[in-house]
């Protein structure tokens, strides 16, 4: 019965981002990609994993608001007139390639709802014993294997650290010219450091 | 970190529709609790440090886009968000090295307490929190940069158009 | 079987998309098509028959978890993939509207052209 639902929800979500890779509309592109993101999320509910949903779903509505927001507002239509006869072409040809070697190497995974659990069975047996948390994906997260987590946090880190370095308003280059009045991202240390040469 | 309260009232033209900002008065309260109920809970019921971090800061990302960012940025300034995520992240280090003390790296020191209650498991409700405050800082401040940047590049665009 | 074949099936359209298409915004929804497909994967991996999820109730006892719990493991690398994802796409977003403030345009091949 699962698997007759997944099987539907996965054609779903194939025609969803089919309609989110050829359509012209960038408007219509980014829905569509909601649309797959939602689907995902239900499959995640069906397979057992409630906070991974939830996880999913919110950051979905993040990705929506950040791209809408950020970039709608530039009006860029009339961009994909003409083919990239190279890449789409050979591009073709590969993933063909590609899509006949996964299904037969899909053929030596293990059958779908017999998964072989080595380790995690006994996360699942000694999990309350040893960390005292109900939650045994919380216990493994930060507790069995919360080193992981350390390394995710940092990957989080520095990628927002880059984001904000790149987003600086002036450069190196500009504030030594002082050619331009418009403000920074921090506004108050600019003005007054600015104010402070021109008095001197 | 009070806010004046015209900015949020409903005829102040910056932001959306009066609809929009009475229905965001009476949400807003809403998202933030479940966003801590869901950190806080996260040793007990599904959820944990991410999930809230992310409610949390879709709260303030709904604040922003129905009132304009000053009110957003009155809540929490740019600074204390900087503050807030480099503490944690400093946090998350140094937590584990004490645990070096009692024997390995990320030893759960703290007394694991009775299961099923809201103190137990040591300490992953610290680290749910730390994790949450981390991401929910983080998020806003990305999001308030890719505003004001966003912004920034339309009016590069109308003094383009009106150069031509 | 066929539902991993399908999962591939998506994340190759996403890299698809990724490659073939010239518009910077089509190349990032490719890019988060990719990231939904692989964290896909690998939660049908650790499906159980019949599972329940990996959570404590009381009154439950340890023999139902065991015997019909799902795998926890996976789902732990999904929960922070996840997120790393939305911190990549805002680096990602940064970087296209610095390229439009210098360029004036999203177009790849333009882009190419007018580079130096």
């Amino acid at each position: 019965m699962v698997e007759t639902f997944l099987l539907v929800l996965l054609i779903f979500m194939i025609i969803g981002s089919i309609i989110a890779i050829e359509t012209k509309n960038l408007l219509s592109s980014v829905i569509s990609c909601g649309i797959v993101g939602a689907g995902v999320s239900i499959a995640f509910l069906m397979l057992g994993a409630p906070d991974i949903a939830i996880t999913q779903v919110v950051v979905e509505i993040l990705i929506l608001v950040i791209l809408i927001r950020a970039t709608i507002t530039i009006d860029n239509t009339g961009i994909e007139a003409h083919w990239d006869t190279f890449s789409v072409v050979s591009s073709l040809i590969f993933f063909g390639l590609f899509l006949v070697f996964a299904f037969l190497a899909v053929q030596d995974l293990a059958p779908f709802g017999k998964p072989l659990m080595r380790v995690s069975q006994q996360y699942l047996e000694t999990g309350l014993q040893k960390t005292g948390a109900a939650n045994i994906v919380a216990s493994v997260v930060l507790d069995f294997r919360g080193y992981d987590t350390l390394g995710e946090a940092t990957v989080i880190f520095t990628s927002i650290v880059g984001a904000f370095v790149i987003l600086r308003r002036r450069g190196r280059k500009a504030r030594k010219e002082a050619d331009t009045e418009k403000v920074g991202i921090l506004t108050e240390e600019e003005i007054r450091e600015d104010y402070e040469e021109f008095r001197e | 970190m009070a806010t004046k309260p015209e900015l949020m009232s409903s005829e102040n033209p910056k932001g959306m529709t009066p609809v929009v900002k009475t229905v965001v008065r009476f949400v807003m309260g809403i998202i933030f609790m479940f966003g801590w109920y869901i950190i806080l809970y996260g040793h007990l019921t599904p959820g944990g440090g991410f999930a809230g971090g992310t409610i949390l800061a879709c709260g303030y990302v709904i604040l922003t886009l129905a009132f304009g960012k000053e009110l957003a940025l009155g809540k929490m300034g740019d600074m204390t968000a900087s503050i807030i995520d480099n503490t944690c992240a400093f946090l998350f280090v140094t937590i584990p090295l004490i645990g070096i003390a009692f024997g390995f790296f990320f030893l759960n020191f703290v007394p694991h307490g009775k299961p099923f209650n809201l103190v137990s498991a040591g300490f992953i409700p610290l680290y749910n929190i730390i994790i949450g405050l981390k991401v929910t800082s983080s998020l806003f401040a990305i999001f308030i940069a890719l505003a004001i940047f966003g912004r920034f590049v339309s009016t590069l665009v109308e003094e383009a158009e009106d150069e031509e | 079987m066929i539902l991993y074949f399908l999962t591939l099936v998506l994340f190759v359209m996403g890299v698809y998309c990724l490659i073939a298409k010239k518009n910077i915004i089509k190349k990032i929804i490719g890019l988060t098509i990719t990231d939904y497909a692989i964290n896909l994967f690998i939660i049908m991996i650790g499906y159980r028959e019949n599972g329940i999820a990996p959570i404590l109730f009381k009154n439950m006892t340890m023999e139902e978890l065991t015997e019909r719990g799902v795998d926890p493991l996976p789902q732990a690398l999904v929960l922070t993939s996840i997120v790393i994802g939305l911190a990549v796409l805002a680096l990602m977003t940064a970087i296209c509207l610095r390229l439009y403030e210098k360029y004036k345009t999203f177009d790849m091949s333009e882009i190419n052209r007018l580079k130096g």
